[in-house]
């Protein structure tokens, strides 16, 4: 069920209060200056281009779609954001003052998303904002942010070849989800022959090349690459064409309600996932999209990215606790919603490490800053802006959750503009 | 593509893929009867048709939520159930939107566009605010999801069968409704002559009524059906209705026959095209087929022959 956009009243046990904050803090000892009250950063020095920022309140934004075709995907990164920004104000806010938040509707609209950003940095002058999913969403307040200086952190998993200096993008781009998942297939289930699947538009199309690429620079075979409308909802002469083919893995890049159709017809054909011939290997299918397939129509698939809900360390079982008793009991949490829920951390964190709220210097701030309370565990900014994050592969559960089964041993430093992948 | 296939391997997949073009073709006769009969018989363009499949959609939600709870023996044919609630309430409904809105459309066709464009989207803010903004899971019978394997190759989803039964079904009752009952006789008056209709004593306003409401109704059932195929979420209307009108309008508005022969057509060159190109590519050969030859026959492949 969704919730009305004010904040609901927390529901935080002292007990949890302390554990989190007494965590964030062990965490936040790293960059935070000396003192936490509001007074020892006076408003005039700390916010010197007229953010919304007084002696006791800093306003941040939210901007995702909460109605339109987008806000199925959307509403998980609006929860987290707001369960984030919550967990700050009760360990003491950013430099001593409150966040509160302002939340805009972009309405699955990329024209309204340019509009709403507009008004958010220009007549509520937000000192940052939590927002967009799609990449058609970002690369339409793109120009906006930059205009008008204003920082996005931005959740979701992309296609790369973007950087802005105005932007944090929380999720992976593709090369960190797509390389280290092939790598882990061709090692382990000793995989020959691939099958590329996707929605026809930039993020699939984008993926399959670098997915492509990588697995010529292995030396195996790619027998076939396919695009479906967005939208498209019967796959059973695509599913005819795999089983003609034979392949080791279906590489699949389906999104939206395609998604359910595809792989719902694909147990109806009798491919049983569990089996694995052909295994399949998925970056798109997260949790949060598990609801509407059902977890027994995708038992024994992989998906590889860079969090699941089932992650094992104190940081996610904390973060996963807190999500279920602000939202609800039935809720679940895929990889770009605890993205989401970095953003407003990594904001802090940055703000803490400039001692300022000035956009200019946020930005210059924020390569190089660490976030070890994160629910997916050690994640880094990168010069690019970017994050260096563990790839993990997980395989589908009936109950519609990963059980996690690989995990890169290092983190996988991001490359937006992969060479010799483009 | 098909030199490193043996010939037993070539006849199975074009086995399956024959299967493949008619489950479409199944889906695309119950995406569009209902809507063939609304547009078709009353001249309505009901842009909210694929709301009122989704109604039924989460009627079926709703009804294996309850048998899960209440009745978790008899979960297996809950399906049957959730159909005939379907076609009630998605009928229901239509019935109420012909009271209050298109009844008093009918002098001005074009507005009813208009007017059922902003009910679709009434409804999907109210399904969204009823069940939530992400898409539900609608848990099928274990017997309707696996498949019926004939040979190592061939293997027919039940789901699709179903599909395929239930097309058939809809299909023939739609016709003895229509052609063979007193109430049939009626619509087809009213369509050919509402003037005359009303003088020899037919109740115009409660024919149009139950006719928009059948349309609807059949529509909800579809929606049922379509659960066990597609996603069901607020906007998941939207997915069928451009392939709908497409259908209704290819095989001439006000003729049953039509509304399945265009299915039939574009339903097959859609799989068969899938099959040997891409899908994108597929679905735009499709679609410039069907619009040459809309210029060459506007009035669509069978239209009615009426004295106007």
């Amino acid at each position: 069920m969704t919730r009305k956009t004010s904040l609901p009243p927390t529901k935080l046990s002292r007990r949890h209060f302390l554990a989190t904050s007494a965590a964030a803090a062990a965490g936040a000892t790293l960059f935070t200056p000396k003192g936490l009250r509001a007074q020892d950063f006076p408003t005039a020095a700390v916010n010197t281009t007229g953010l919304a920022v007084t002696d006791t309140e800093v306003t941040v934004g939210i901007l995702h779609s909460v109605t339109g075709t987008m806000a199925i995907s959307e509403t998980g990164s609006v929860q987290a954001e707001k369960l984030a920004i919550e967990q700050i104000n009760a360990q003491g806010g950013v430099l001593g003052r409150k966040i509160k938040f302002v939340q805009e509707d972009g309405a699955s609209d990329w024209p309204t998303f340019a509009e709403k950003a507009k008004k958010l940095l220009v007549d509520d002058k937000v000192a940052s904002v939590m927002g967009c999913w799609t990449s058609a969403s970002r690369k339409a307040v793109l120009p906006v942010f930059e205009q008008y200086n204003g920082m996005l952190y931005y959740p979701t998993f992309y296609e790369g070849l973007e950087q802005s200096p105005n932007v944090i993008y929380t999720g992976q781009e593709a090369t960190q989800q797509i390389i280290a998942g092939l790598d882990w297939v061709t090692q382990t289930k000793g995989a020959k022959t691939f099958y590329l699947l996707g929605s026809d538009y930039i993020w699939p199309r984008t993926s399959n090349k670098i997915a492509r690429k990588h697995i010529e620079k292995l030396g195996l075979e790619v027998v076939g690459e396919e695009y479906y409308p967005l939208g498209h909802t019967q796959f059973n002469s695509v599913i005819n064409k795999i089983k003609l083919k034979k392949p080791d893995v279906i590489y699949a890049i389906v999104v939206g309600g395609s998604n359910v159709a595809f792989y719902k017809q694909l147990k109806a054909a009798g491919i049983d996932m569990t089996k694995e011939k052909p295994l399949l290997l998925t970056i798109s299918v997260t949790e949060d999209e598990i609801r509407g397939i059902g977890g027994e129509n995708i038992e024994g698939a992989y998906a590889c990215m860079k969090y699941f809900q089932s992650l094992k360390n104190p940081n996610n079982e904390a973060f996963v606790k807190a999500f279920k008793e602000m939202w609800g009991e039935d809720m679940v949490i895929g990889d770009v919603t605890q993205a989401a829920y970095l953003g407003p951390w990594l904001w802090k964190a940055a703000v803490e490490k400039a001692g300022s709220f000035d956009i200019d210097k946020i930005k210059e701030a924020s390569p190089g800053i660490e976030l070890t309370t994160a629910p997916e565990g050690y994640v880094k900014i990168h010069e690019n802006h970017h994050l260096w994050s563990r790839t993990r592969v997980g395989r589908a559960l009936a109950d519609g959750q990963y059980e996690v089964v690989f995990e890169t041993a290092d983190l996988v430093e991001p490359n937006p503009f992969p060479e010799g992948y483009q | 593509m098909f030199a490193d296939y043996s010939g037993s391997e070539l006849l199975s997949i074009f086995a399956m893929q024959g299967f493949a073009g008619l489950i479409l073709f199944s889906v695309f006769v119950l995406m569009a009867l209902g809507l063939a009969i609304i547009f078709g018989q009353m001249g309505v363009i009901n842009m909210a048709h694929g709301e009122f499949m989704i109604l039924g959609a989460y009627v079926t939600y709703l009804v294996s939520r309850a048998f899960e709870a209440w009745a978790p023996g008899l979960f297996g044919a809950y399906f049957f159930v959730a159909m005939i609630l379907a076609f009630f309430v998605s009928g229901g409904l239509g019935m109420a939107v012909e009271w209050l809105l298109i009844r008093r459309l009918y002098k001005r066709p074009l507005d009813t566009l208009l007017a059922t464009w902003g009910l679709s989207l009434i409804l999907q803010q109210i399904y969204r605010m009823v069940f939530g903004a992400r898409e539900v899971g609608v848990t099928i019978p274990e017997w309707m999801m696996g498949s019926l394997v004939l040979s190592d190759m061939i293997e027919v989803p039940i789901n699709g069968l179903f599909v395929m039964a239930l097309a058939v079904g809809i299909s023939a009752g739609v016709y003895i409704l229509m052609y063979r009952s007193r109430w049939g006789l009626q619509v087809r008056a009213v369509v050919a002559n509402r003037t005359m209709a009303d003088a020899v004593g037919i109740n115009t306003e409660r024919t149009d009524r139950m006719t928009f409401a059948i349309g609807c109704g059949v529509a909800g059932v579809a929606g049922a059906a379509f659960t066990m195929i597609g996603s069901t979420g607020p906007t998941a209307g939207q997915l069928y209705i451009v392939d709908t009108f497409l259908v209704v309008v290819f095989g001439g508005a006000g003729s049953l026959i039509g509304t399945i022969a265009s299915a039939f057509s574009i339903s097959q060159a859609q799989s068969i095209l899938e099959f040997f190109l891409s899908g994108s590519m597929a679905k735009v050969l499709t679609l410039l087929a069907v619009v040459g030859i809309l210029m060459v026959r506007p009035q669509g492949l069978f239209a009615l022959k009426l004295r106007k």
